[in-house]
């Protein structure tokens, strides 16, 4: 696996505690050693101590977990703060429910600390504690950790004013009724809305790639998506291949629910993060060899966190490399729309028309999240050419469907071939002068981004202000930001990234005085960096 | 690749049979989707009673989203708030929507007890509610405890993704289906025996498939029992508002209020598919008391959550107080009515249901229609419904009833024309059957005649002949045996 996990202050405390007690036991019993094997010979010596030192280590745990910070009076207490999301919450929470009597959640529910504990959540959490807004809240953190796209918003309001409707329902004497929104619809999305998202599809991928609403499963956007086709491919305890850097998300999407294992796949900059067949193959034989089974390779095109497309040729290499050890392939294409570069995006679903063989093993996520910036309305596709996979899709969209009042609104939105083209033409302008002016502002401050052409972020390398070339280094400048420079950005670390050093930096959510503000407080920082380094 | 090679290749979750689609109750819902019935282009189809969707309302609903365009957001009213909606992701929830959702929930309860916004968590309609509480309280082979007869898709919803296994606890009609402590903790020890790890007790109040409500009395030693064990109990409260006679609905969060138990136990799953008839909306509410579960269970709102639009637009409708009171209680009232409407008409055809009072459906008694009482022949029956009355009813082995001949019948998704149709439907097959048996009863009423005069003429002769009484009761017994386990046989109670 990758590096560990960074230790919050709180979990450093409590696993001191132990061996502090541990060598005040330790003083005692070498003592008492020394007398019993005296006597005794070695067995009785030994064996003595070790009882002793056994039961006096499960005597100091059992009273530990009341010593660090946490009120032992009313266990409860300390965990009552819902909506303070603070790092530490879940785990105090968990060792003060083990003190008072036998674990009564599931060891699932108990797995909560995990996506916490990483440096995307805690960031994201301390936003939210503390936005910045230019009137109301200067001095709060700005967010560029959250790959959100808020600069075409006033494209949809213009199309919604003029495509006006009287309600969700439509039009008095409409088609549309209540009867159309309020009953029970298909869990897996209404046809109406598959065609119109298959055409929208086709028009993002901009080429000549046609997708067939049949094989099309709608969900509550692109995480139930992932989860779906996890719980339909994995079986617990197996594993997926996925390249790195990799969205934090994925962690929670793919592997907390479903006990699947997601085992990194170490990209270099020096490749400019593409993946190698030959590094996917000694993964693959190593995860082998300690006795798990592979089921597939899960990889985003474009890629988040880089913002770089994988080339037609190592698309071709991926199919044969999964044809070879009949594994699948998960393709998230969920920022295929949002491009700003000038190299040609190609969908899996494009390989595959061409090539008329294996379709059964590849299975493509999409969403409107990020191409057409609606994450609220949770819009998810699963495109499969697996007939027994959308089967069972199907079935489990029943957990995760779209409320139908938002796909009647989509419908006729996305339909809109004339509105979608433009759209899509002016989301990539404006995305490109959002990266151009973002990028050239690192630059300045001798930032270099790694080369992209899609997403809504870059991937700057930012090796340079570190202090210590290793994850602790990185920590400690992600910190730095957080706390000095109040600007949110993730870091390599949380995304599985091997090299230190590396940062996520989301810029659609920003205006460009904005990008400009950001840019001062980075400068900021980097200069007490060259200060002390 | 060969298929099979890749049918390998898929999880037990995609092979496996636990989505329960293949059970009667949605072989019903298959037969229905070939052949809907509708009034005017298909009047020999199916008729769909087996799906418990409440269309009682839908004006009232339609009236107000007419009325308010501001809260669809995507109107020229609405419109100046879409960006601020189509943005929220957040899994929370928008603090309004929660607001709302509990006020509304305090309101369905009567105004009796009041909710905590800050504990109402977001899922995919209850289907996702119950299977996050699952996640969130059991691992991969430990068990609840469920009352039966229950609903159908308790096995999917709780069991299918999250490994957990049901114990059903069987209930009958010797006492109305009360669920009894003894028959709980029977079921408790036989798990305990069988080295099952029990987590806890999820239970449909008011019940779906019996439409009753719970008692006060039954409801406290539920809490008693779950207590002494320390096990969990989920109480999936989505009918709570369609309680539409006395007694009135009891939630289990008045009893917490009135009695000694650990509340880290107690999670409500809730929903607005039922009370307000909403299920495309998809909205499921888990409310949990333990803040493990409310802190776990919103990070897996991620998995289900609600669009924000649509929240948008039900915290805008669920605050407007007038609306809601008004449509609680015209809902009830609604529902009143049709439920007597159904009932009456099929008591004229002699069938029986489990005296209710909430809920969208009836548990209907055609065990004296068996042949036998097994569930083979409460099979062979549902058959000649679905496929010769050409009525889409579940029978109740599909919700674990351990005692043949009970059906349950939706009655609320449709309009009144089409009850009419389905009663009709009900009455000629009904007739038919007696038809069937109409032989039988003239040469039994012939017998009877025959040996009341032997019985006059032999009392004539010897004053008392216990022998020739006693075989005649004898012969009656052997002839009518068949047809009359139970005293309310189609043959007595069709004469008058």
């Amino acid at each position: 696996m990758t590096r560990p996990r960074p230790r919050t202050p709180e979990s450093e405390s409590e696993t001191r505690n132990p061996t502090g007690g541990g060598a005040t036991a330790m003083r005692l019993i070498v003592p008492l050693q020394g007398v019993v094997q005296g006597r005794g010979g070695l067995i009785l010596g030994s064996l003595i101590p070790c009882a002793l030192f056994y039961f006096f280590q499960l005597y100091l745990k059992r009273h530990r977990s009341p010593k660090p910070g946490s009120n032992p009076t009313s266990p409860s207490q300390s965990s009552s703060n819902l909506s303070d999301l603070q790092r530490s919450s879940s785990r105090s929470n968990l060792s003060s429910r083990g003190s008072i009597g036998p674990v009564q959640v599931s060891s699932r529910a108990s797995s909560i600390a995990k996506p916490n504990d990483s440096p995307y959540y805690i960031g994201l959490d301390r936003v939210s504690g503390d936005p910045y807004d230019r009137l109301d809240n200067p001095n709060g953190i700005i967010q560029l950790g959250l790959s959100e796209n808020r600069l075409c918003f006033d494209l949809i309001e213009k199309w919604l004013s003029e495509n006006t409707k009287d309600s969700v329902m439509g039009r008095d004497g409409a088609d549309l009724s209540i009867g159309g929104i309020a009953p029970y619809q298909p869990s897996d999305g209404l046809m109406e809305f598959k065609v119109a998202m298959a055409g929208f599809m086709s028009q993002v991928m901009g080429r000549a790639v046609s997708f067939d609403p049949s094989q099309m499963v709608l969900t509550a956007g692109a995480t139930p998506a992932l989860e779906i086709l996890c719980f339909c491919l994995a079986d617990p305890g197996n594993a997926f291949l996925v390249p790195t850097p990799y969205y934090p998300g994925f962690d929670r999407d793919m592997r907390w629910r479903t006990g699947v294992e997601l085992i990194p796949v170490h990209c270099r900059s020096t490749d400019n993060f593409i993946i190698s067949i030959t590094a996917l193959d000694q993964a693959f034989n190593q995860t082998r060899k300690r006795g798990i089974k592979v089921r597939g390779i899960l990889i985003s095109n474009p890629s988040n966190p880089v913002g770089n497309l994988l080339p037609r040729e190592t698309l071709y290499n991926l199919l044969d490399f999964a044809r070879e050890k009949n594994i699948h392939i998960v393709s998230d294409e969920i920022f295929a729309g949002s491009m700003y570069g000038s190299e040609e995006f190609v969908s899996m679903a494009e390989i595959l028309d061409m090539e008329d063989i294996d379709k059964n093993r590849i299975h493509i996520v999409y969403g409107l999240s990020k191409d057409l910036a609606l994450p609220g309305f949770r819009v998810g596709v699963i495109y499969s050419f697996n007939e027994s996979v959308l089967v069972a899709a199907k079935k489990l969209t029943r957990f995760s469907s779209i409320s139908a009042p938002t796909q009647r609104l989509l419908i006729s939105m996305v339909s809109d071939t004339r509105f979608i083209q433009e759209y899509i033409e002016t989301n990539k302008k404006r995305i490109r002068e959002m990266h151009d002016l973002f990028v050239e502002g690192l630059k300045q401050l001798g930032i270099k981004c790694a080369q992209s052409c899609a997403g809504l972020y870059c991937w700057a390398d930012m090796s340079g202000l570190i202090s210590f070339y290793s994850e602790k280094g990185e920590l400690e400048l992600w910190d730095k930001l957080l706390n000095i420079a109040k600007i949110n950005v993730t870091p390599g670390s949380a995304c599985h990234c091997i090299e230190p050093g590396w940062f996520r930096c989301c810029f659609t959510t920003l205006s460009q005085e904005d990008v400009v503000i950001v840019i001062e407080r980075i400068r900021k920082v980097a200069e007490t960096c060259k200060i002390s380094s | 690749m060969a298929l099979n090679k890749n049918q390998q290749l898929l999880s037990k979750i995609a092979t496996n049979d636990r989505h329960g689609e293949n059970s009667p109750y949605f072989d019903g819902w298959k037969a229905y989707d070939k052949n809907p019935y509708h009034p005017i282009d298909n009047r020999e189809g199916v008729i769909q009673m087996g799906l418990a969707e409440n269309q009682l309302c839908f004006d009232l609903i339609q009236k107000w989203i007419r009325g308010n365009p501001k809260a669809s957001i995507c109107t020229a009213e609405g419109v100046h708030e879409f960006k601020n909606i189509a943005i929220f992701q957040d899994y929370h929830g928008f603090k309004e929507f929660r607001q709302a959702v509990a006020n509304f929930m305090g309101k369905a309860r009567g105004g009796r007890v009041t909710f905590d916004p800050d504990r109402i968590v977001m899922s995919g309609g209850a289907t996702g509610a119950n299977e996050t509480v699952m996640f969130c309280l059991a691992n991969p082979g430990d068990a609840f405890l469920v009352p039966s007869p229950c609903y159908p898709a308790f096995d999917r919803d709780c069991g299918w993704r999250t490994g957990v296994q049901l114990i059903p606890v069987n209930c009958d009609s010797s006492n109305n289906f009360l669920i009894t402590k003894a028959a709980l903790e029977a079921a408790y020890e036989r798990a305990q025996q069988d080295n099952i790890n029990v987590k806890g007790l999820i239970l449909a109040n008011p019940s779906n498939p019996l439409g009753t409500v719970l008692d006060r009395d039954t409801l406290r030693s539920l809490v008693s029992f779950i207590n002494e064990k320390k096990i969990h109990l989920v109480s999936d409260e989505i009918y709570a508002a369609s309680v539409f006679s006395t007694p009135s609905f009891v939630s289990v969060s008045e009893i917490i209020e009135e009695m000694e138990c650990d509340r880290d136990l107690i999670h409500i799953v809730y929903s607005l598919s039922k009370d307000m008839g909403l299920p495309g909306f998809r909205i499921g509410i888990v409310y949990s008391y333990n803040d493990a579960v409310v802190n776990c269970g919103r990070k897996m709102s991620s998995f289900g959550l609600v669009s924000s639009q649509t929240q948008h637009l039900l915290a805008s409708m669920l605050s407007d107080d007038e609306f809601v009171d008004n449509f609680l209680k015209e809902n009830s009232e609604r529902l009143a009515k049709r439920h007597s409407l159904f009932t009456k008409g099929l008591e004229k055809v002699g069938i029986t249901c489990l005296k209710s009072n909430a809920g969208l459906f009836v548990w209907m008694d055609l065990r004296r229609l068996l042949k036998e009482q097994t569930l083979e022949s409460e099979m062979t029956l549902w058959r000649v419904i679905i496929n010769e009355v050409k009525l889409n009813v579940s029978p109740g082995s599909s919700f674990h009833c351990s005692e043949p001949g009970w059906f349950r019948v939706c009655f609320a998704n449709m309009d009144d024309v089409t009850v009419e149709v389905a009663l009709e439907r009900i009455r000629v097959f009904v007739e038919k059957q007696q038809v069937k048996n109409v032989t039988v009863e003239v040469a039994l009423e012939r017998i009877r005649v025959f040996v009341e005069k032997q019985q006059v003429k032999s009392k004539r002769k010897f004053q008392s002949n216990l022998k020739l009484s006693f075989t005649s009761r004898k012969y009656d017994e052997s002839v009518m045996s068949p047809h009359m386990m139970s005293p309310r046989s189609p043959l007595v109670q069709a004469r008058t």
